[in-house]
């Protein structure tokens, strides 16, 4: 008997369909779908605007459906404390890698993130700058080789790899801090509420909320996207333990 | 019975959805695609338990997973 | 509306807040730091949004993000604050955003002093960013015209929807001079922000308000449309002013700001000793007032020009320009705070027309 088939999985609205001009494996695309997927569920497709920075992902505005502003390199805090300062109606979100958040634009995430912005922030650390071709980020790993440490990276020559994670939740200011991966289906589905809860705290007008999603960068790291998901779960792991670092608590009395 | 279409055009034949599907049922093909890429594509769909986890991984959105009446869902996703 | 005793700082901040601002970003910076303490209060009172940001390049941003939205928004700073801001400006020309920048100058190079200067012109004019763009550039020299030119900009922004700045010495900042402000505001009709602003893709296509174009046709376009945008500029918001300019001048000074209050001085002085000076006074600096300014020099009585700033020869590059060598044009100026006076001046002025009268011997 004919039974009328039910997807169970398709696209979200709010992602475009088209090809992306990530590379093969690339799980910035697992990344925008959560996102997407995200604000389909919440509703809030319509009143956002997102921010797009500059590395691979400054072309995020040609597959997230909704308003957005390309800011300069790292300036994606900025621009957004600007725009939700005057229409914190809306929705709004950073979508940055580490070159941008974690290397210039180290200010303006510390200070957005302390003075609370109620905007939310998608960090993607890949631990190389992808776009300009696998060079040597804030979080690139000791003895990880990139093309400006091609000896593997000697932190008594440029220091450790900067867990923002765990820097910005030592700020006092409130807010919801999580570091999440999306290189296993399990992990997935983690960052999905990870990413989920911070726009549903945006939404509800509580706080500053970034989610850290550590991801592949195959085409720069030098392996297959299969051989990527292993080097990340066995190397950038360790470095970036995975879990919240500052959950938003309802001030009592309120 | 559950099963997927893989959008020939999105793939980028990155694997990923090869090495996570539980059932081992998709695998590479011979052919290239307009891109250039050799696509993913299920080569035992009767054994297709609609579990999503190949979507869930794809990191082009190039698979749809559709089911026919009751499936067990594995996750709340 | 009466009259009031007002320093220049905070007659700009008023009237940003007549012209209709929504929104000021800020950092503090001697000798501007009045606006922004003055706006810390009266922006709330107004429901308009008071932020100060962690450094001018921040608030620059802030600028960009706050502009997206069609909301009226400004900062004001002071020369090194300016140069942070130099690439957000870039990037709002490019993504054709309506902003407002007030530079209230101070010497200069480097942290330079915290006194009066005019040698932010060059940046101001010729662009301190990157890439083929232009902003919008207003000089006053009173506080009155300070107060008028602010709310001048917030409207020009508009209408070109391209960053657009007020640039004036140290003094506009720190003066006080009765000032006046309109009893109700009026421009002319723009068409409203919600057209191109941000305001959340519903029930029409998504807007990405940006200034990337990889593909360099497409670059080179937008940048056509920012010259066409330029071209009008230069047709309709030249503005200047001259003073005791006629047939009896024998040299013509060419000042801008507080600099060619100075020269008024010196002009009605010589004017008593029977020496005839007239001034040409640029308002806007870009578009600069070439036409203006070589119809006023070549005048038959004209023997030179003479240019006065607070800075070295900066402005003089462009009157240079206009003139094209019809005219000698000749320069005195003071900078690292220092202003000039009258007799200063007065004595080059003298310098200027005697070394006239020598060259004129030689050849009898």
């Amino acid at each position: 008997m004919a039974v009328d088939s039910k997807t169970v999985f398709d696209r979200p609205v709010t992602l475009r369909d088209v090809v992306t001009h990530y590379c093969p494996g690339c799980t910035h695309g697992v990344i925008h779908r959560l996102v997407a997927e995200t604000l389909d569920e919440l509703g809030l497709r319509e009143r956002t605007c997102g921010v797009a920075p500059v590395g691979c992902s400054v072309l995020c505005y040609n597959y997230f459906d909704t308003d957005f502003m390309e800011a300069p390199h790292g300036r994606a805090p900025a621009l957004a404390t600007g725009f939700k300062r005057m229409r914190p109606d809306m929705i709004v979100f950073t979508y940055q890698g580490d070159g941008d958040l974690a290397s210039i634009g180290m200010g303006e995430i510390v200070h957005a993130a302390n003075r609370g912005e109620k905007f939310t922030t998608i960090f993607i650390n890949n631990a190389v700058y992808g776009m300009t071709g696998g060079q040597m980020a804030p979080t690139t790993l000791p003895g990880q080789i990139t093309t400006t440490c091609p000896a593997g990276r000697d932190v008594n020559h440029t220091g450790e790899p900067i867990r923002i994670a765990e820097l910005l939740a030592a700020l006092a200011t409130p807010g919801y801090i999580e570091r999440v991966a999306v290189h296993t289906p399990a992990h997935i589905l983690k960052a999905k509420k990870a990413i989920r809860k911070a726009f549903t705290l945006q939404r509800d007008n509580k706080c500053y909320t970034l989610v850290e999603v550590l991801s592949t960068c195959p085409t720069n790291w030098g392996n297959t996207p299969g051989e990527a998901i292993e080097w990340l779960d066995e190397n950038m792991i360790k470095y970036f333990p995975l879990g919240c670092y500052k959950d938003y608590v309802e001030p009592e009395g309120k | 019975m559950p099963g997927i279409t893989i959008d020939k055009n999105h793939c980028k034949g990155c694997e990923l959805c090869v090495r996570a599907c539980p059932q081992h049922i998709i695998s590479m093909s011979k052919e290239i695609t307009v891109r250039g890429y050799f696509y993913a594509r299920v080569h035992d769909p009767s054994r297709c338990i609609g579990c999503r986890i190949c979507a869930l991984v794809c990191p082009d959105v190039a698979i749809e997973v559709h089911a026919h009446g009751l499936i067990f869902e594995l996750f709340e996703y | 509306m009466a009259k009031v005793l007002m320093k220049g700082n905070e007659a700009i901040a008023e009237a940003a807040l007549r012209a209709g601002a929504e929104g000021y970003f800020c950092y503090p910076i001697t000798p501007q730091t009045e606006v922004a303490e003055y706006l810390s209060k009266r922006m709330p009172e107004v429901g308009g949004m008071f932020l100060q940001g962690e450094s001018e390049l921040a608030v620059a941003n802030m600028l960009f993000g706050a502009a997206s939205t069609g909301k009226r928004v400004f900062t004001t700073s002071s020369s090194p604050g300016i140069s942070l801001m130099q690439e957000a400006i870039s990037y709002m020309a490019g993504a054709e955003l309506p902003v407002v920048i007030i530079n209230i100058m101070r010497g200069g190079p480097g942290l330079g002093g915290i006194l009066p200067a005019q040698s932010d012109y060059f940046q101001a004019v010729k662009g301190g960013g990157h890439g083929d763009y232009r902003t919008l550039v207003l000089a006053p020299s009173t506080v009155q015209e300070a107060v008028d030119l602010t709310m001048l900009c917030f409207y020009l922004a508009q209408k070109y929807r391209n960053p657009v700045m007020m640039i004036g010495d140290g003094m506009i900042g720190q003066m006080m001079e009765a000032v006046e402000f309109p009893e109700s505001y009026e421009e002319p009709p723009l068409p409203p922000p919600d057209e191109w602003a941000a305001t959340g893709a519903k029930g029409r296509k998504a807007r990405i308000i940006k200034s990337l174009f990889l593909d360099p046709v497409s670059l080179e376009n937008n940048v056509l449309i920012l010259e066409k945008k330029y071209q009008q500029m230069i047709r309709e918001e030249v503005r200047c002013e001259s003073y005791k300019i006629s047939a009896k001048n024998k040299v013509l000074i060419v000042a801008y700001g507080t600099t060619a209050r100075i020269c008024q001085t010196v002009i009605d002085e010589l004017e008593a000793d029977g020496v005839s000076v007239g001034l040409f006074r640029p308002i806007s600096l870009y578009p600069f007032p070439e036409k203006e300014i070589l119809k006023e020099a070549t005048r038959k009585n004209i023997k030179s020009v003479l240019t006065i700033e607070m800075s070295m020869a900066q402005m003089m590059e462009d009157v240079e320009r206009a003139i094209q060598g019809r005219r000698p044009v000749h320069f005195y100026g003071r900078t690292g705070g220092i202003v000039p006076t009258p007799e200063e001046v007065k004595e080059q002025v003298l310098k200027v027309l005697s070394v006239k009268r020598r060259s004129t011997k030689k050849k009898s």
